[in-house]
């Protein structure tokens, strides 16, 4: 791990002069994030009230990004191994500190790229039906917003540097609190928003001192390059390995907070709030992915620091098993695809922190993966919600009969989640365990295949009591009792539309479905183009980084069967449970498991911990912070200086009684006492008036 | 009796201011005030012809030029505080300056 040879190391002779992309099309790359800015600045300030010229902009301005995205993407293909290419001007020139703003495009960013924009048109045009609801000023609102997040996350990907990176991330943080609190009239979305914000804000911090540190150790904020931070972060000698570790660690703090990974993941599920096209862009398929890209592409430095790098596998793991097993007892919908994505964001990590190439590669993998399946999921969840009007899956059930479009894409969607062979995330997930069996630390397979099984279990409890059985719209009797105060229950007024739950649903129109169907082709076919077990390695080669083998490694068949099987026995589990008679099942489960199953409820405690925490730390210390600037600060400092000005004003202002003699008098009071006083003193540069007067009478008295 | 000398006139001079001032200082009516300042200007021109006589001739012409421009200027104050006084009984209809304390706190 430790003696990897790094980039700068192995310029290639014949590639050295190759450069991917024409001047031509590197010149333009900085339009993929401008124009969703300018679809944001054109919306909010003139199209806020035109439906479908917004999000017609919207869409535009997206599409295009798309497709010069997918052209750097094309040039990279054709020349893997050429050099980074940057496109950038200077921003911040402050003595030796030059940052510049810019495009970094290798092969990371412009995958990154390619997935962020074509996601992110689908689930644009997918909002035009799914918003449809709104009125004018929301839905104008809202397109631009998602434009705005995009531009954002796309700045970000795009940063050659930390200083942009962190703009990034601060800007989709902010887009992420005005799309969870978009119904903001509605209290737990504006808590929801709040809480992301804050919670995320903590995880920025270690980010923030992680760069200062970095620029404090290496005095670069640039990533790559010989002279780039990551290289000499990587290159401190022995005697510094704790300075590496501890950036290391704080930048992964970043990426802790945004990707909602133990223990800062409690934001993540009551973001679930916003609207679904949002929890599909932004946390499912881009922004929360955010943190791996941050990790993925400080991978230089991570590996240098084996203990780093552990503590980031650690994280992921332990966050895959912890949130998979949230994932199992919750009732809304959107609130299992929630944990489910930290659970799956938490592979990721666990797959970077392993540390190898065929890791790098398949938690790289994953996360393309993840954005297709993940988004559609969401969707087809959206879809359903849209439908029915509820977010409680035993309100549902059924629901194959009436929208099979949707059953069909969700099921494709949920195969690959649970890592079933021919669909996408089984190559992903199955690289992510194969790659744990080489690590040193048991631990980290035995989190991966518990989160494995549990993640097969919850899909297909979803899966069965949403699609299966019969319908139970408006069922009073649903068996949905889980607590109101900490979980607050499914909003049923998120639509004001016409069916209620006395109509049958019916499948949504062809700018909902149509999404569907195109994530439910890559959700299936995505994973071949890296399916290691069949030797098939294009995404392989392709991100595989320089100078490390590009080659996965060798494959024994253990671990592919072993991820198989958990995958199948997890469906086979949740089909005996939630197949027949999904109630009956929930109960028993209840009763027989009731002190796991209220721990896992209330998602571990967590939240209450944290609020234990915080109560006992941050409050007071924000306690005693008001208390010393309400009395010493403002109370003595500030109104004491003013209280003690006033009062001597006071006593001086009784002299300005207005009475002009009486300043007269003073005045003349005041030249005798002078006078007189000089003329006691005696100095000798100024004579006293008895010396005046007998200066003159003595030549002058007789003349 | 000794010839009368610049003691003689400073004396003089210093009485006459003195009662200029104390008028200025005391006396409530404006004119009175107006008054009493033109003693003192008078008590400095006393001064300044009495140095002019008793000091020496290269300065004897400067002191009484200095006496002349003092009248003039003081013509020239007496009617700015004569119009002073009219302003003031104009908005006061007195002219008793204890009362013309506006400019106090």
């Amino acid at each position: 791990m430790v003696g990897l040879t790094f980039a700068a190391d192995v310029p290639a002779a014949s590639t050295e002069t190759v450069l991917a992309l024409t001047p031509d099309l590197l010149g333009k790359i900085w339009l993929v994030p401008a124009l969703p800015l300018f679809a944001f600045l054109i919306i909010i300030f003139f199209l806020r009230r035109t439906r479908m010229l917004a999000a017609l902009v919207s869409i535009g301005a997206l599409t295009g990004s798309f497709l010069i995205s997918a052209a750097a993407l094309m040039a990279r293909i054709q020349h893997p191994h050429a050099p980074p290419q940057i496109w950038d001007f200077n921003w911040i020139v402050a003595g030796p500190l030059t940052i510049p703003l810019g495009c970094l495009v290798d092969n990371q960013s412009t995958v990154m790229l390619v997935v962020v924009t074509f996601v992110g048109t689908l689930i644009q045009i997918y909002s035009t039906g799914y918003m449809n609801h709104e009125p004018d000023f929301g839905f104008g609102k809202f397109f631009s917003y998602l434009s705005l997040f995009t531009a954002s996350m796309l700045f970000l990907v795009l940063a050659p540097n930390f200083v942009q990176i962190y703009m990034g991330w601060e800007l989709v943080g902010l887009c992420s609190y005005l799309l969870i609190g978009f119904w903001y009239y509605k209290n737990s979305a504006a808590q929801a928003a709040k809480k992301a914000f804050v919670v995320t804000r903590f995880g920025d911090l270690g980010f923030l001192m992680g760069i200062l540190l970095i620029f404090h150790t290496t005095g670069t904020v640039m990533f790559l390059g010989a002279d780039g931070a990551l290289l000499k972060m990587a290159a401190l000698a022995p005697t510094q390995m704790h300075l590496l570790t501890i950036a290391c660690i704080l930048i992964f703090c970043g990426a802790i907070g945004k990707s909602a990974q133990f223990p800062l993941q409690i934001w993540l599920p009551d973001a679930m709030e916003g609207p679904t096209p949002v929890s599909a862009l932004i946390h499912a398929a881009t922004m929360v992915a955010a943190g791996v890209y941050l990790v993925a592409r400080c991978f230089d430095m991570f590996i240098a620091s084996p203990d780093a790098a552990f503590f980031v596998a650690f994280i992921g793991g332990f966050t895959a098993f912890m949130a998979a097993t949230m994932g199992v007892v919750q009732n809304d919908i959107k609130r299992v695809m929630a944990y489910s994505t930290v659970s799956q964001l938490g592979y990721m990590f666990m797959a970077l922190g392993i540390g190898t190439s065929a890791s790098f590669v398949a938690g790289n993998f994953h996360l393309v993966t993840h954005a297709f399946f993940k988004a559609l999921l969401f969707l087809g969840c959206g879809s359903i919600i849209h439908a029915v009007n509820t977010n409680d899956m035993w309100k549902m059930g059924g629901v194959r009969k009436f929208m099979p479009i949707t059953h069909v894409t969700f099921l494709c969607g949920s195969l690959a989640l649970s890592g079933i062979p021919p669909f996408a995330g089984f190559w992903s997930k199955d690289e992510i365990l194969a790659a744990s069996w080489g690590s040193p630390h048991i631990i980290l397979p035995i989190f991966g295949y518990v989160a494995a099984f549990l993640t097969a279990l919850y899909v297909s409890r979803l899966y069965f009591v949403t699609f299966w059985g019969e319908y139970r719209g408006g069922d009073p009797h649903a068996p949905h009792d889980h607590s109101p105060l900490r979980d607050p229950a499914p909003a049923h007024d998120e639509h004001h539309d016409a069916h209620g739950h006395d109509d049958k649903p019916h499948e949504n129109p062809l700018n909902m479905t149509g999404p569907l169907m195109i994530l439910a082709v890559f959700a299936t076919f995505l994973g071949f183009l890296n399916a290691t077990p069949l030797h098939i390695e294009y995404f392989g080669h392709f991100m595989a980084p320089v100078g490390m083998e590009a080659h996965g490694g060798e494959h024994s068949a253990l671990p592919l069967i072993l991820s198989i099987c958990i995958a199948a026995s997890g469906w086979a589990v949740g089909y005996a449970l939630y197949f027949k008679e999904p109630e009956k099942s929930e109960a028993m489960l209840k009763k027989q498991f009731s002190v796991v199953w209220r721990f896992l409820e209330n998602k571990w405690y967590m939240d209450d911990i944290w609020a234990f925490l915080l109560k006992n730390t941050m409050f007071l210390g924000a306690t005693a912070c008001n208390w010393f600037d309400r009395y010493v600060v403002d109370g003595f400092f500030v109104m004491g200086s003013g209280k003690a000005a006033y009062f001597f004003g006071g006593l001086l202002r009784e002299e300005h009684s207005g009475k002009v003699q009486q300043y007269a008098m003073m005045i003349v009071i005041a030249v005798v006492v002078v006078v007189h006083g000089v003329g006691v003193a005696e100095p000798t540069f100024v004579l006293s008036p008895t010396q005046i007067m007998q200066h003159f009478m003595k030549p002058g008295g007789t003349p | 009796m000794a010839p009368v000398g610049l003691a003689h006139f400073l004396t003089l001079s210093v009485i006459l201011f003195c009662v200029g001032l104390y008028g200025v200082l005391t006396r409530r009516n404006a004119v009175a005030i107006l008054m009493s300042l033109e003693l003192m200007f008078n008590a400095v021109n006393i001064s300044l012809v009495g140095f002019a006589r008793f000091m020496g001739n290269e300065v004897a012409a400067s002191g009484q030029m200095f006496a002349l421009f003092v009248v003039a200027v003081a013509g020239a104050e007496a009617t700015i505080g004569v119009a002073i006084v009219l302003a003031l009984y104009r908005n006061f209809r007195h002219i008793n300056v204890d009362e013309v304390d506006l400019l106090k706190w």
